[in-house]
């Protein structure tokens, strides 16, 4: 019989009723007394010079309350990048500011430049339409080549060739991995682009200022992965609100995929806004607006080398990259393609040398920055295609070449050419596991059946690792992070023995409220009802650096692991008092403290009363109460691994492909639900699906966004994704932390586009489409048929 | 949105009234027209709704084949047509997800003659007669590029009239991102020859393609196609398929319909 409840059961999600019932309480639902609403005025241009925005005919149209321009903010700050790089010169990263709104020019479209504040929102939009603006429109600079040849034409004046920063990693190895190159038997080249990718949370990004006149106090609902941090950015960086004044509430926020980890400008305008004519401003986004101004994901170009013996061994790896990060440094924009991005092309693999060049490019498009995944899918699809690449040009089988240079389990703790630690694992075992649950065995027979149908059968792997659990304080700031990552949590045993939990995590789809509870009834022996999970609450929550990164379990859980052992600390003391009995006497187990060796006991919820009506109490030793806190900041990165297989079938006549299976085996350590590991399983690789099949962000030569809606992005929708098998078996437990949890939350994402796109290639490949190498994402049928047909 | 007046009438003639007066629009299922409004791209002062109106609802056997009122969903039609014009049906059935077919019609459609939508290539394949307020359009004389019909000034579809061919089918190439016709093409076998209609390939909307028209009245099968080639000069290019993508995506569209019908 397996577990219905606590560590390891797959407990269905509680937040699920709210959300299938429509009983979610977004940042839209909330309307507040007296609200008004926001809408902003927004370039049509990709690049252009401010002369004059006239807003005196908009101000004067019904309903209008208030309208405020760059020029009302350019008393504030700016909106920061939380990472600083410098360049392998030792050239300081170049950070332009990032104003609330633009000023001076607009530097993309949807940047905006006004925000109108009217009694409704019809009457908001017609006044921005009545604005008047005086632009003059200056060249776009799109393409990332480009910006950096042209220094003419530059996005921010100050920065003569749109190059944020140019960084080696290690630097100091560079040398010796050009020799290794200059001396190697085989070199694989590939250059390959890693798609822009529109975010697209279901629930667009929604924000309410709400400034209280009589206090001073300013609160925002806001649709944040981490509410704290948003605070900590407003307060310390742009507006220069005390925290102590300000509250940032994100109540159900409907997914962000990174997209809600960063500070945005409409945030802090609806609290000024709100300040000014107080009353509380609300925005909520249109679907066209979360096109044009949320962080977009990825947009690489790179190119990449392999080294290797004529037998497959990897001697050394070396990669230049451009990052766009379009037009601002959004917050995590620079840490994305560096410590992120950098620090994993090692892989899972034994490759001695390896050295990562990446150029930050400024252009004229929507800001850049991390997406689920957020650096190490790039990674990833880079590795495991030129791995791909090297198999076909030396004519070694995909799964040997892997064997032969998968880092083994005796080695461990394993120190990367690229600076990480990897704690534990067993590469081996996860791709054994893959080939007997995807029956690599029978592929020749699968595809055989394929032919016969007239389709071309491919199977594509991936073996990946990725670092998340993000992060250790003390090694991020060396490397140039501005804030700490450790996390929070605060368990509260209320009088009757029930538990709030506060943590500093975010749940924005993840089921943290179902897992948490899970994780604290099991350790406390009590009823998972009887435990509630706060989130998303500044002014109930001790701190917290919010959810991303697959961070959560693996640090906000650690704190509340660590502030449960201090409550059962706590609960020894006063049941010793209790029990009349030495407090090392007492033994904690399935929610009673009893004396060992003895049948004397009292219940949790005995103790619990006992700290809060203390009659019968230590108070000359111990404070009552029963209310504890942790900060947990993580020894090391954790590493999960895994490997995975994609069967496609394509059709050659239109390039159509089809994914006709995807199995994968990973290990995320331990699992404490695996029903929701599973899930978060089959909504990575869907998002991975989306990237290398259908997801294409583009815009013109005019700064245009041309997918701009869903009639051009396209998403992967049910009939795109195969059923697909999941594993997670192979369990090398988590060496630094309390649980031996790894995260699972973008391991999807991050291990399949390289496995569809390595299926597509080794399909044409088998079909005698020799010349095709390689297809960049998304493989959509007509590049697929023009592939074929080139 | 901008605020506007709404009408619904319950006859042609009432409609035909108020679409006269100044800035009124018919709307039929509003899955093309409400989308619009909200983004404030059009702005009518009235609309007109024909939802109400029974006589240009349903599906009937007459003199000219397969009779559809123009304000017939797309889900009526798949289901209702199934019997007699399984190819049309089967078209319906495609448009869209289960809320498009709910409140999409016929009318709205073909009224739209949007560039990738459906309809137009079983109109045009089928050789059918668009039925209006005012007078009789044959489908060839109809379709006059993107967007554009020989619809007048306050003049609305009432009725469809579908010759019923002996063969028939529609093969449908999903574009990624709308799943409307990347390429569709219909072809349709009746007793004094085939028609081939496509659509999402050309800047000028749904067409004919003639030479494969008489190769199939000739030969009908996909064998039939093999030495013909497609003027793609003038065709789409877009994110989702270069103009020589969209005519190899005739040719093959076309045999597959073969085989299929
Ligand atoms: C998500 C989605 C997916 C879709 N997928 C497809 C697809 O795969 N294939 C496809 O073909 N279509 C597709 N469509 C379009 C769908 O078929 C629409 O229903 C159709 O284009 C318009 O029909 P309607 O009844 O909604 O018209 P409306 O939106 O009400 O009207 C459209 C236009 O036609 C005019 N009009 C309406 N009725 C008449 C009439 N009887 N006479 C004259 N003018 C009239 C209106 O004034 C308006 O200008 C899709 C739509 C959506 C929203």
């Amino acid at each position: 019989m397996p577990k219905d409840h606590g560590i390891g059961a797959s407990v269905k999600r509680r937040e699920d009723i709210r959300f299938l019932t429509g009983q979610g309480r977004y940042t839209a639902d909330i309307d507040l007394h007296k609200q008004t609403y926001a809408y902003f005025a927004r370039s049509e241009m990709a690049h252009a010079k401010i002369n004059k925005i006239d807003t005196k005919a908009a101000a004067a149209m019904p309903g209008v309350i208030a309208i405020m321009t760059g020029e009302d903010f350019v008393g504030m700050g700016g909106n920061p990048a939380g990472w600083y790089i410098p360049s392998r010169d030792g050239a300081a990263m170049k950070e332009p500011k990032r104003p609330v709104l633009a000023h001076g020019k607009v530097r993309h479209v949807g940047d905006a430049y006004a925000i109108v504040v009217a009694e409704t929102l019809e009457q908001a939009k017609d006044a921005a339409a009545a604005i008047e603006v005086d632009f003059t429109e200056l060249p776009a600079i799109v393409n990332m080549a480009e910006a950096v040849a042209n220094s003419a034409n530059r996005v921010h004046d100050e920065i003569d060739n749109n190059v944020c920063f140019d960084w080696g990693w290690i630097e100091d190895n560079r040398a010796a991995v050009d020799a290794a190159f200059a001396k190697a038997p085989h070199v694989t080249t590939l250059e390959l682009v890693n798609n822009r990718l529109v975010p697209n949370a279901m629930e667009p990004r929604a924000s309410i200022g709400d400034y209280d006149a009589g206090t001073g106090d300013y609160k925002l609902y806001t649709t944040s992965q981490n509410p704290h941090l948003t605070r900590l950015l407003i307060s310390a960086f742009v507006m220069g609100i005390p925290e102590n004044k300000l509250t940032v509430i994100a109540p159900d926020v409907g997914g962000g995929f990174g997209s809600k980890i960063y500070h945005y400008g409409e945030e802090a305008a609806v609290l000024a806004a709100s300040k000014a004519i107080r009353r509380p401003v609300k925005w909520v986004a249109e679907r066209s607006e979360s096109f044009l101004t949320d962080a977009h994901g990825r947009d690489h170009v790179t190119r990449i080398q392999l080294a290797l013996e004529k037998d497959g061994t990897f001697l050394a790896l070396r990669t230049e990259t451009m990052a766009n990060v379009g037009a601002y440094l959004s917050n995590f924009s620079t840490a994305t393609p560096t410590f992120l991005h950098g620090t994993l092309m090692a892989g899972p693999y034994k490759t001695p040398l390896v050295y990562v060049n990446v150029k930050a490019v400024f252009t004229n498009t929507a800001p850049v920055d991390a997406y689920r995944g957020a650096g190490r899918p790039e990674a990833t699809y880079s590795i495991e295609r030129i791995v791909d690449l090297a198999a076909d040009e030396l004519g070694i089988d995909k799964v040997e070449i892997r064997r032969k240079n998968l880092l083994t389990p005796d080695m461990f703790p394993y120190t990367s050419p690229v600076g990480l630690v990897y704690d534990v694992g067993n590469y081996q075992a996860t791709l054994d596991k893959l080939i007997e649950l995807g029956d690599l065995a029978g592929f020749e027979k699968r595809a055989a059946a394929s032919k016969a149908k007239g389709k071309l059968r491919g199977l594509g792997l991936s073996t990946w690792i990725e670092a998340c659990g993000i992060a250790p304080s003390h090694l991020v700031g060396q490397l140039g992070a501005r804030v700490g990552l450790y996390d929070a949590a605060t368990v509260r045993v209320n009088a009757t023995g029930t538990i709030s939990v506060m943590t500093g995590a975010h749940s924005h789809g993840q089921g943290h409220e179902t897992v948490f509870a899970q994780i604290v009834a099991e350790r406390l022996g009590i009823a998972e009802s009887a435990v509630e999970i706060v989130h998303g609450d500044t002014s109930k929550i001790p701190f917290g650096m919010g959810s991303y990164g697959s961070r959560s379990l693996a640090v906000a859980g650690s704190a509340m692991v660590n502030a449960v052992d201090k409550i059962i600390a706590k609960g020894k003391k006063i049941a010793a008092h209790m029990l009349e009995a030495a407090e090392g006497d007492i033994e904690f187990a399935d929610g009673k403290f009893s004396v060992a060796g003895t049948d004397k006991a009292k219940t949790f919820g005995e103790v619990a009363f006992s700290a809060y009506v203390p009659h019968n109490y230590p108070l000359e030793t111990l404070e009552p109460g029963l209310d504890e806190t942790s900060f947990y900041d993580p020894a090391n990165f954790t590493y999960p691994a895994g490997a995975y297989a994609c069967e496609v079938e394509v059709d050659p006549a239109t390039g159509h492909v089809e994914i006709a299976s995807f199995t994968c085996a990973d290990d995320f350590g331990n699992v404490m639900n695996p029903m929701i590991v599973a899930g978060q399983v089959h909504g990575g690789v869907g998002q991975g699906i989306g990237q290398a099949m259908l997801e294409n962000t583009t815009y013109d030569a005019n700064g245009q966004l041309l997918s701009a809606s869903y009639m051009d992005y396209a998403m992967p929708r049910a009939e795109d994704v195969p059923f697909y098998t999941v594993d997670h078996s192979c369990n090398t437990p988590c060496t630094h932390n309390p649980l031996g949890v790894k995260g699972c939350g973008e391991a999807g994402a991050i291990g399949s586009p390289p496995a569809v796109v390595n299926a597509v290639v080794d399909a044409l490949q088998r079909g005698g489409y020799k010349h095709v190498t390689h297809i960049d994402m998304p493989v959509s049928p007509s590049r697929v048929w023009s592939a074929i047909n080139g | 949105m901008y605020d506007f007046e709404f009408v619904k009438p319950s006859t042609i003639a009432e409609a035909t009234k108020a679409l006269a007066g100044d800035g009124a629009q018919a709307l039929s299922g509003g899955q093309t027209l409400l989308p619009t409004m909200k983004q404030r791209l059009a702005a009518p002062g009235t609309l007109v709704s024909l939802n109400g109106i029974a006589e240009m609802k349903g599906v009937c056997k007459g003199d000219g084949g397969l009779h559809i009122g123009a304000a017939t969903p797309h889900a009526v039609v798949a289901k209702e047509a199934a019997a007699h014009y399984p190819a049309l049906a089967a078209l319906a059935n495609g448009i869209g997800d289960p809320a498009v077919r709910n409140r999409g019609t016929l009318g709205g459609s073909v009224a739209n003659n949007d560039p990738a939508a459906c309809y137009p290539s079983a109109v045009l394949a089928s050789g059918a007669t668009v039925v209006t307020n005012k007078r009789k359009i044959a489908a060839d004389d109809y379709f006059q590029g993107m967007f554009t019909t020989a619809l007048e000034e306050g003049e609305f579809i009432t009725e469809i009239a579908f010759p019923i061919p002996q063969k028939a089918a529609y093969v449908k190439f999903n574009q990624p991102a709308s799943r409307f016709a990347l390429t569709g093409v219909f072809v349709a076998k009746y007793a004094d020859g085939v028609r081939v209609a496509v659509t999402g390939a050309s800047n000028d909307g749904v067409f004919r393609w003639k030479e494969a028209e008489a190769a199939l009245s000739k030969d009908f099968s996909a064998a039939a196609l093999s030495g013909l080639t497609v003027d793609s000069s003038d065709f789409i290019h877009d994110l989702h398929g270069t103009p020589a993508y969209r005519g190899n995506l005739v040719k093959v569209l076309t045999a597959r319909a073969v085989a299929a019908a």
